[in-house]
């Protein structure tokens, strides 16, 4: 994971009240001691929703951030689209600061660059599917024709052929989001954000959607922040993962790192019903020390295979297994270790 | 059975036993002290001069000004009505069937169709085409004014601090007294219905379009921020359009309320309009007469409201619309309407009959129903005076001037004697203790508070405790602010000279309330019971809310004449809607799960709708009883053409003596009334649905 960062969050904060300008002077968010000033302006009749939010995504990247209600993950990504106006702090996207833009230059940038999901879909309720659709394009005045054209295009993207002409009330939940998906794409967005685009559907047709999401994303390498409350849906999607409570982030990895290594209780509570089979893999797992000694084994496996697949070859090669990746060995799992790691409930 | 007081009682009816020795003190001293009846001469403040001395400048100064407008109004509505008088009647009909159809299908384009044949048949086209013309300019300025107003309102919380209150004011300000100032600035004329008609039809498009705009959901303004929409593009294709269900149902009230007031200002005259034709024949007892007409505005009214509600309907459900981009298919059905309104034209010009509806073709049976009714009144009037009689001696009398006062040989066919008296006073106070053990001291205070209430009668009460004992209510049941509302208005009446007229007021608005709370929450539970009796009242109820006032005083009118009690009738034909509407809705609204429970637990029907239905929808019900008494005072101020006395009465005398100032005093009375009311009993019910969790 080497790819260059896209966006880059420093030092976010979203304060609301009477006057939160007062506690950031020249708008720097820069803190030495966020807590304390946390306690004053909460001291001052003033509400926090995000305190000083740090992160970068890199372009290609699914970062998902998670976080129960209230925990300013919404907060955030409308901060990194400035649909809310951060109180202090930088958005850097592709090095230049997002909110420093003029209206104008904003409503530039949004047009080509952005693209969004939202939970409940924001669709609009007077158009149709295509229109629905074409609705980014329109905005840009691109003309009727070429922008029916271009909605086509994402409409079989998205699978939903046949239902142009159809409202969006006239449309199930999924294939509401659909639109919502469809529309978020039409102008080619470079940043993808997505607010909780599956919380408002059903279980089955959820994973259905992720599958596709993932399926897309695959096609199209986006600079993906998707937003979620769901521990093992971030686990799912996500390159890496940013778990916020309170408005700060308490923990940013890749999954199974969290899963592994929870940084404090909070944490490991999301972790504890987690199938770890599923998420933790040879590579992360794998001894290093091992592969420098003299090799008795013979048989090699992908570092990307995950516990679920490694143990029946365990099984028949009790002695270990040397991991590869990218040609190379990078380490022994044995037995003992992938028990270790599926046993460290917290110990 | 022990009576126990509950928790927090004795705290909270303290400072009522204070009001009742209060009141107890006024009562045996108001012989000595006539200023606790009413206030002398002196003491008041002259505000309806100082307003007449302000007209009268801003009159003067503003002359031209106001001149001119009604110079430009008068093209417009000039051209309008001329147009529609010279159009060929049957391509006055084929428009409107067009309309009709293109708002709701063929069901509607018939039933206009039939409804201005009939205007045709009676012979009221012409004054019909000058209503309608008045209407057709009087509902865009509405619309027009009433967008702008929301949209300000909707962008600026200043502004929107300022239309809040004033569309309050405006909707609960009689329509009478809009007719005043006007009246005064714009002179007599067309030009003034069509002026009241704009500004009294504005305020429920300013409600619906704020509402629109501020119900769009937060996703959706976003998704039209994101993909980079300018405040332009964002109001114009995402919030006008998700907000445009609420509009048109704004568009359809603002379309009633215009027509209501175009009627309502025939009363200022100067127009050959339907509403002239039925205050006038009103005027001369012609009830047939008055009758036929009425049923026109009748007609008008479920016109105007189907077709502007069926283009509300459509924008709610607008999914069935199939449009292929780069076709006109919508515009093929006006075509063919405007076709079809040329041939009717070209037609007019060599068959006259197509042109004017010839008289002789007329039908009209005035004369025929006059008989009919002098006959009923000359073989039944012993039965319509025998229900009069006794809603007048049992209930109305008592209620106004207390059963001190109302029970007498001539009405009850005894006197009062003192030991019947103390029998009054111990039979309240047995109830009192019964209602104290069963339901606890608030049930037993309201109950003491009725028995004194019935025995001295609304009228007759010295102000003191009156106005004591409300804003007590106001304060405990909406708190500081509600009570200080409460003791403003009600001294606001007294020093401006009005209290007598409120107090006829308050009474007359209590007498019928209490009868539409009853009959039409009865006529609630069983709508809330019975589908089909819900699918019979639906369409009355529509029907009913949407007749301009004075149509529904004729059918009362033909039978009781002249009197308090027609005026009452007619107050709870009017009044009784959103009783029973917000009765049926409240009861169908319990959710279901609290009443299979109940059932689960084997509770029988009426316990079920006693125990639990009932204390669910209790702050729904009372919603309907805060609108029902808003209606009530609305159409008391009509009914002071059929002899109601009160501050409609006083209303009615200001507009003929164009007295903006007693109009204003009189005006402002009856929107306080409605006002202090809705407060108190608003705050009730969200207190209650709080407290029942509901909110």
């Amino acid at each position: 994971m080497n790819a260059p960062v896209k966006i880059s969050c420093r030092n976010v904060w979203k304060v609301y009240g009477e006057d939160p300008a007062q506690f950031f002077p020249g708008g720097n968010g820069d803190i030495e001691d966020p807590r304390a000033l946390w306690e004053e302006f909460e001291a001052r009749g003033h509400i926090g929703a995000a305190c000083n939010v740090s992160f970068d995504v890199r372009t290609g990247e699914i970062f998902v951030i998670m976080g129960l209600s209230g925990s300013g993950k919404s907060t955030m990504v409308r901060c990194l689209s400035r649909l809310i106006e951060p109180s202090a702090g930088q958005v850097l996207v592709d090095g230049g600061d997002l909110l420093q833009l003029s209206d104008r230059e904003l409503i530039e940038f949004r047009r080509h660059k952005m693209g969004m999901v939202f939970q409940n879909f924001g669709l609009l309720p007077h158009l149709s599917v295509l229109e629905n659709i074409a609705f980014p394009l329109k905005v840009q005045n691109i003309n009727p024709r070429k922008r029916e054209a271009r909605a086509r295009e994402v409409i079989q993207l998205v699978g939903l052929e046949g239902r142009e002409d159809s409202f969006p009330r006239q449309l199930s939940g999924g294939q509401q989001q659909r639109v919502g998906i469809a529309r978020s794409l039409a102008v080619e967005p470079e940043m993808w954000f997505l607010d909780e685009p599956f919380s408002a559907l059903d279980p089955l047709i959820r994973r259905q959607m992720q599958n596709e999401f993932l399926r897309l994303q695959k096609l199209l390498h986006k600079t993906i922040v998707f937003i979620t409350h769901d521990f093992l849906e971030a686990l799912r999607l996500a390159d890496r993962i940013a778990i916020m409570k309170d408005g700060q982030i308490v923990q940013l990895g890749a999954p199974a790192q969290l899963v592994l290594n929870p940084a404090d209780d909070y944490v490991a509570e999301f972790t504890k019903d987690v199938p770890r089979a599923r998420i933790i893999t040879a590579g992360e797992i794998a001894d290093i020390r091992q592969t420098a000694g003299p090799c008795r084994l013979n048989r090699r496996i992908d570092a990307h295979t995950t516990l679920e697949q490694l143990m029946p070859l365990l099984g028949r090669h009790p002695e270990g297994l040397l991991v590869q990746r990218g040609g190379a060995d990078i380490g022994v799992v044995t037995p003992q270790q992938v028990v270790r790691a599926l046993a460290s409930e917290r110990d | 059975m022990r009576g126990r007081w509950r928790a927090g009682e004795i705290r909270e009816l303290a400072p009522w036993a204070a009001v009742i020795l209060a009141s107890a003190v006024c009562i045996a001293l108001r012989g000595r002290a006539p200023w606790l009846n009413d206030l002398p001469p002196r003491m008041m403040i002259p505000v309806g001069e100082w307003f007449n001395a302000f007209m009268d400048w801003f009159t003067g100064a503003f002359k031209g000004l106001f001149r001119a407008i009604n110079w430009l109004l008068s093209w417009p509505l000039a051209g309008t009505q001329a147009l529609l008088q010279w159009l060929p009647w049957p391509a006055t009909i084929a428009g409107f069937c067009a309309l009709a159809w293109a708002a709701s299908g063929r069901r509607l384009a018939l039933f206009t169709a039939l409804a201005l044949f009939y205007m045709a048949l009676t012979g009221y086209w012409s004054p019909s085409m000058n209503t309608l013309g008045s209407v057709f300019i009087s509902i865009p300025l509405a619309l027009a004014a009433g967008f702008l107003i929301a949209v300000a309102a909707h962008r600026s919380a200043r502004v929107d601090r300022v239309v809040q209150p004033m569309l309050d004011l405006m909707q609960t300000v009689p329509t009478f007294a809009y007719l005043i100032p006007i009246l005064l600035l714009f002179g007599f004329g067309p030009v003034v219905g069509v002026v009241a008609s704009a500004i009294y039809a504005c305020p429920p498009m300013v409600r619906n379009t704020i509402l629109g705009l501020r119900r769009v959901p937060r996703e959706v303004l976003e998704s039209g921020l994101i993909c980079g929409a300018t405040k332009r593009q964002l109001f114009r294709w995402v919030q006008v359009p998700s907000a445009l269900p609420n509009i048109m149902v704004g568009v359809n009230q603002t379309t009633m309320a215009a027509l209501s007031m175009v009627i309502i200002a025939a009363i200022i005259g100067g127009s050959a309009d339907i509403g002239w034709e039925v205050l006038s024949t009103m005027r001369k007892a012609q009830f047939g007469q008055s009758l036929l007409a009425g049923i026109v505005i009748a007609l008008i009214a479920m016109v105007l409201d189907r077709i502007s509600w069926g283009f509300a309907d459509r924008a709610r459900t607008r999914a069935v619309r199939r449009r292929r981009p780069g076709r006109t298919g919508p515009l093929k059905p006006w075509f063919t309407a405007l076709a079809l309104m040329a041939v009717c034209v070209a037609l007019a010009a060599f068959i006259p009959a197509a042109r004017t509806y010839p008289e002789a073709w007329t039908v009209y049976p005035a004369d025929l129903i006059n008989d009919g009714l002098r006959f009923i009144t000359a073989n039944y009037s012993e039965v319509t005076n025998a229900i009069k009689h006794t809603v007048l001696f049992y209930y109305l009398l008592p209620l106004k001037v207390g059963l001190a006062n109302a029970v007498s040989p001539f009405s009850w066919g005894f006197a009062l004697t003192p030991a019947m008296i103390w029998g009054y006073a111990l039979l309240t106070a047995v109830i009192a203790w019964r209602l104290f053990a069963r339901h606890g001291g608030r049930a037993a205070l309201a109950a003491v508070l009725v028995g004194a209430l019935l025995y001295f009668g609304v009228t007759n009460l010295p102000w003191p405790p009156f106005i004591l004992a409300t804003t007590l209510l106001a304060w405990q049941v909406g708190g500081l602010r509600v009570a200080v509302l409460s003791l403003c208005g009600w001294l606001f009446m007294l020093f401006t000279g009005v209290w007598a007229q409120a107090m006829l007021s308050v009474y007359m608005c209590a007498a019928a309330v209490i009868v539409c709370a009853l009959l039409g929450g009865a006529l609630g539970v069983w709508a809330g019971y019975n589908r089909r009796v819900s699918n019979f009242l639906r369409p009355v109820n529509d029907t009913l809310q949407s007749m301009p006032l004075f149509v529904i005083l004729i059918p009362f009118l033909m039978f009781f004449q002249v009197g308090e009690f027609t005026s009452f009738l007619a107050i709870i034909a009017y009044a009784i809607v959103p009783a029973i509407r917000y009765t049926e809705h409240g009861l169908r609204n319990v959710p279901a799960e609290t009443v299979e429970a109940a059932q689960s637990m084997g509770a029988t029907p009426w316990q079920v709708l006693w125990g639990v239905k009932m204390p669910l929808a209790i702050p729904e019900i009372m919603l309907g009883v805060n609108q029902t008494v808003l209606f009530a005072l609305a159409m008391l101020v009509i009914t002071a053409l059929v002899g109601s006395r009160g501050l409609g009465q006083s209303v009615y005398i200001a507009l003929s003596s164009a007295d903006a100032g007693l109009g204003l005093v009189a005006g402002l009375g009856i929107a306080l009334v409605a006002i202090i009311a809705d407060r108190i009993i608003q705050s009730w019910s969200t207190g209650r649905k709080e407290a029942l969790g509901l909110l």
